[in-house]
């Protein structure tokens, strides 16, 4: 019977995989390193886990990465994007690009116009579509452009411009991707635009790593369907991850709460992931995680996705301690990351690390170098890990939201240097697989739909808007392939837009439930 | 401060968002319009209102709109120009200088781009010291200066000019026409001379903007006493430290209302209430009122050092509550009818800190 689910998740310094049963219990799982051909470390974790299952029983294989965020933050691999604006002679006060890193618009910026149309508020016509100057646009774009970003304003309610001037493009563009921005983003035209222009940006990224990942699976004689996880820690076919790429932007992070939440029991909890080289402190509340209010910027650029609340430090197990001039010891930022088996004390290399004190102050026990024979004593290990105890409790409190106390779920390769107690944390707890707690939650990833509404309640009532949103949201977690009798609301967020006639509100509902089984 | 370059927009948009009172719009896309116009036309010259000649005509302007409905549809260039131009005209003379009718958000940032696109210089005032959501609730129309002529220009070009016979009249033709023209709109309002900016305006907005944005972004980066030395420059007050437990908005007549209910951090017996209509208006303490408006009553995120906007203040934030104090001219008695809490249908006194003027 098919019954399993394979998670991957390629981090910084390592790349994961973990097979999940269908009760939910992780029969096999591997640590692989990343390097530079991330393709190495994905073949390598994946082969190892299925040595260990019947390969003929794998249902699904779901990837998570960081390749995309990457490939902004490093200006790596984009593709070149024209951006068409369509809602002139209004908003051209703030032009395409305005306020992006210099170095990106060199790399990923192409050519621009802003022609006469949009909706407003109410989806009503502003000014009817100037399809001479689309096709003009188009005619600017050939051979200097790999991909098109199309925004429109009001799209967010009335999306016929914008996809209009899309299909126009489509026809007269055959070798550009063209993203139309409502796919892509929400309310806030300069945002939503960004997200449109990052998303062709990628364009090739994540195709790529799509079509090498069916090679290997092919290699590796798996047969099954191939998913990405989306920001929410949901799933979106390989297919459309390889054409709404910027959609996977948060996966990383998303899927270790995720897989802590569901190795855990827990719905409301801290999550403390301790990588290689840094930790990820989040909250999950009702088993996701919690968002971040704050406008998120990726590699420079404001876009207005919901991105996991997260504090990050630069401390993990492969973090270098040495001695700081008051006499005490500094731990990080740098780390030798994945060269920790061969650099780090514990396995005889000549770097001090973090995992080094760890096992001499007894947290955890690892390596081929046993603990009487390193070159730290007692208390000064017990010193180092109580000033990263501090460390972890200072970003414990700073990610708690409520006075009440919480449990923390510890997660991660380094999991080992959190602390069975903390300030205003019940209980510390570990689960078995926590280290490839982001491969677990990748393969467990839920399919979900969100509906994206701006509604006047006065016209009919709030509550039929609502409903009306959360079916919406039902049917299409169901065309994302969510068993129907399983989907249930995950998120209502709902903004009264202040000013606007009547008492309107924008309205977005997000559905979600396991994948119906083939 | 002689100008603005574009040194200057990160602290004056930062500024105004801790005197915006939790409204006035969204000073991201005020940060891109005027890096813009500064990358186009140059830094914009700032002068004091006592450098503007006393006869010479002065231009108030501002951007009017739902935060909302500005971020997918904002002013196109041009379209202060042909505010400004259609003031002039009316006047029949040019104008010498524009000057922001209110502070916080957009309306701090958005005249220094009318300015920078008509060529004119921006003075270093405003007609509020914070924003207020009506036309007429200005130091102006307490002093007896005419709102008209009105030019109101909608997005896609058109202009009205509206003469009112009182400047409440002129409130509500804006606000119609306002809608008519799809919810946002460029405003030219209140034209005078020096003279009556020098005598009548909040003096200094500007500089006080960027002043407050610096002192801020100082406890951003973990200044030691950054803290003690934002509060004591603004005169700002923190009433109270808390987590948001409890968020209640709802529309009424085009406005976001709603209240935030805080649970102090140190003693959780202690709860605080903010009651908001766009702005915070009122904060409340075990059923007494502790402070108001016209004092701007700022929330400020404990953890991310940023100020909370009314749309964006949420369930588990940790905020500092601040007051920081107003113009004196809205502490008189014609000051607090016109924009003190009874103006916003709540019936309270002003409440009086003591705050420093």
């Amino acid at each position: 019977m098919r019954t399993l689910r394979v998670g991957v998740d390629v981090g910084g310094t390592n790349t994961d995989a973990a097979a999940v049963d269908r009760d939910g219990t992780v029969v096999a799982r591997h640590k692989a390193t990343t390097s530079g051909d991330l393709m190495v470390g994905i073949r390598q974790a994946l082969a190892a886990v299925l040595a260990d299952v019947d390969r003929q029983a794998v249902t699904r294989l779901v990837l998570g990465t960081t390749q995309a965020v990457n490939a902004i933050v490093e200006r790596r691999m984009l593709a070149r994007v024209g951006v068409l604006r369509i809602g002139a002679p209004a908003t051209s006060l703030v032009p395409p690009f305005t306020g992006w890193p210099g170095d990106l618009v060199e790399q990923a910026g192409g050519p621009v116009a802003m022609v006469r149309g949009g909706h407003d508020h109410e989806g009503k016509e502003l000014a009817p579509l100037d399809e001479d100057a689309v096709a003009a646009f188009a005619a600017a774009c050939a051979h200097r452009a790999d991909a098109v970003a199309v925004a429109a304003t009001g799209s967010v309610v009335n999306a016929d411009h914008e996809q209009r001037a899309a299909d126009m493009l489509d026809r007269l563009l055959p070798s550009c991707t063209v993203t139309p921005a409502h796919r892509v983003g929400g309310p806030g035209l300069i945002e939503r635009e960004n997200a449109a222009i990052l998303n062709g940006a990628l364009t090739g990224v994540i195709a790529r790593l799509v079509r090498a990942l069916g090679a290997a699976l092919r290699e590796l004689g798996l047969d099954c369907a191939t998913y990405l996880t989306e920001n929410d820690g949901t799933l979106l076919t390989a297919d459309r991850a390889a054409r709404y790429p910027v959609r996977t932007i948060a996966s990383g992070p998303t899927n270790s709460m995720r897989g802590a939440h569901h190795l855990s029991g827990l719905d409301d909890a801290v999550v403390v992931d301790v990588g290689g080289s840094s930790t990820d402190v989040g909250v999950l509340s009702g088993g996701f995680p919690r968002v971040s209010t704050m406008p998120t910027e990726i590699g420079g650029v404001r876009t207005n996705y919901l991105l996991p609340d997260l504090i990050s430090s630069a401390l993990g197990g492969g973090s270098v301690v040495r001695p700081a001039p008051d006499g005490g010891y500094a731990v990080g930022p740098q780390s030798v990351g994945a060269a920790i088996s061969t650099d780090a004390l514990i396995f005889g290399g000549a770097v001090l690390t973090l995992s080094d004190v760890s096992v001499v102050a007894g947290r955890t026990a690892f390596g081929t170098v046993p603990a009487s024979q390193l070159p730290v004593d007692g208390p000064t290990a017990a010193a180092v890990v109580a000033s990263v105890d501090r460390r972890l409790a200072e970003l414990t409190d700073r990610i708690r939201a409520s006075a009440g106390t919480l449990p923390l779920v510890a997660v991660g390769g380094a999991a080992h240097l959190v602390p069975d107690e903390l300030p205003g944390i019940r209980a510390v707890v570990r689960p078995a697989d926590g280290a490839v707690a982001n491969a677990v939650g990748a393969a467990v990833a839920e399919a979900s739909g969100t509906a994206h509404r701006v509604y006047r309640f006065d016209l009919t009532s709030r509550r039929a808007c609502l409903d009306e949103a959360r079916q919406l949201a039902h049917e299409a977690a169901v065309r994302a392939g969510a068993a129907p009798d399983r989907v249930r609301i995950t998120r209502i967020f709902e903004v009264p837009l202040a000013h606007l006639p009547g008492d309107s509100a924008r309205v977005v509902v997000t559905a979600a439930g396991p994948l119906a089984e083939p | 401060m002689q100008q603005v370059d574009s040194a200057d927009v990160d602290d004056l948009a930062l500024g105004a968002a801790v005197l915006g009172c939790g409204g006035g719009g969204d000073a991201h896309l005020a940060k891109l319009m005027l890096h813009r116009a500064i990358d186009l036309h140059g830094p914009v010259p700032v002068v004091q209102a006592g450098d503007v000649p006393a006869d010479g005509l002065v231009l108030p302007v501002a951007v009017a709109g739902a935060p909302a409905v500005l971020a997918e549809q904002f002013p196109g260039e041009g379209d202060a120009r042909r505010a400004l131009e259609a003031m002039q005209r009316y006047a029949g003379r040019r104008g010498v200088a524009v000057l922001p009718l209110g502070i916080g958000g957009i309306r701090t940032l958005f005249p220094l781009v009318a300015a920078a696109e008509v060529g004119l210089p921006c003075i270093d005032a405003d007609g509020m010291r914070r924003p207020f959501p009506r036309l007429e609730t200005t130091l102006f129309t307490l002093a007896g200066i005419d709102v008209s002529p009105v030019c109101v220009v909608g997005a896609l070009g058109n202009t009205l000019v509206i003469d009112a016979t009182d400047n409440h009249t002129g409130e509500r033709l804006t606000r119609a026409a306002v809608a008519e023209l799809g919810m946002v709109a460029t405003v030219a309002a209140y034209p005078m001379n020096g003279e009556q900016c020098r005598a009548h305006a909040a003096l200094g907005s500007l500089s006080r903007c960027r002043e407050v944005g610096r002192l801020l972004r100082a406890i951003h980066s973990g200044t030691p006493g950054a803290h003690a030395a934002f509060l004591a420059s603004t005169g700002a007050q923190v009433v109270f430290s808390g987590t948001v437990t409890d968020v209640l908005r709802r529309t009424s007549r085009g406005s976001t209302r709603g209240t935030a209910t805080l649970e102090h951090l140190a003693e959780p017996d202690r709860l605080l209430r903010v009651d908001f209509q766009n702005e915070n208006l009122v904060v409340t303490e075990a059923g007494r009122a502790v402070a108001t408006v016209p004092d701007a009553i700022t929330l400020l995120d404990v953890d991310t050092g940023w100020p909370v906007t009314t749309d964006s203040v949420t369930y588990g934030q940790r905020v500092e509550v601040l007051v920081v104090p107003a113009h004196e001219r809205w502490r008189e008695p014609d000051g607090l009818a016109l924009g003190g809490p009874r103006a916003f249908g709540y019936d309270l006194d002003y409440v009086d800190r003591g705050l420093p003027v």
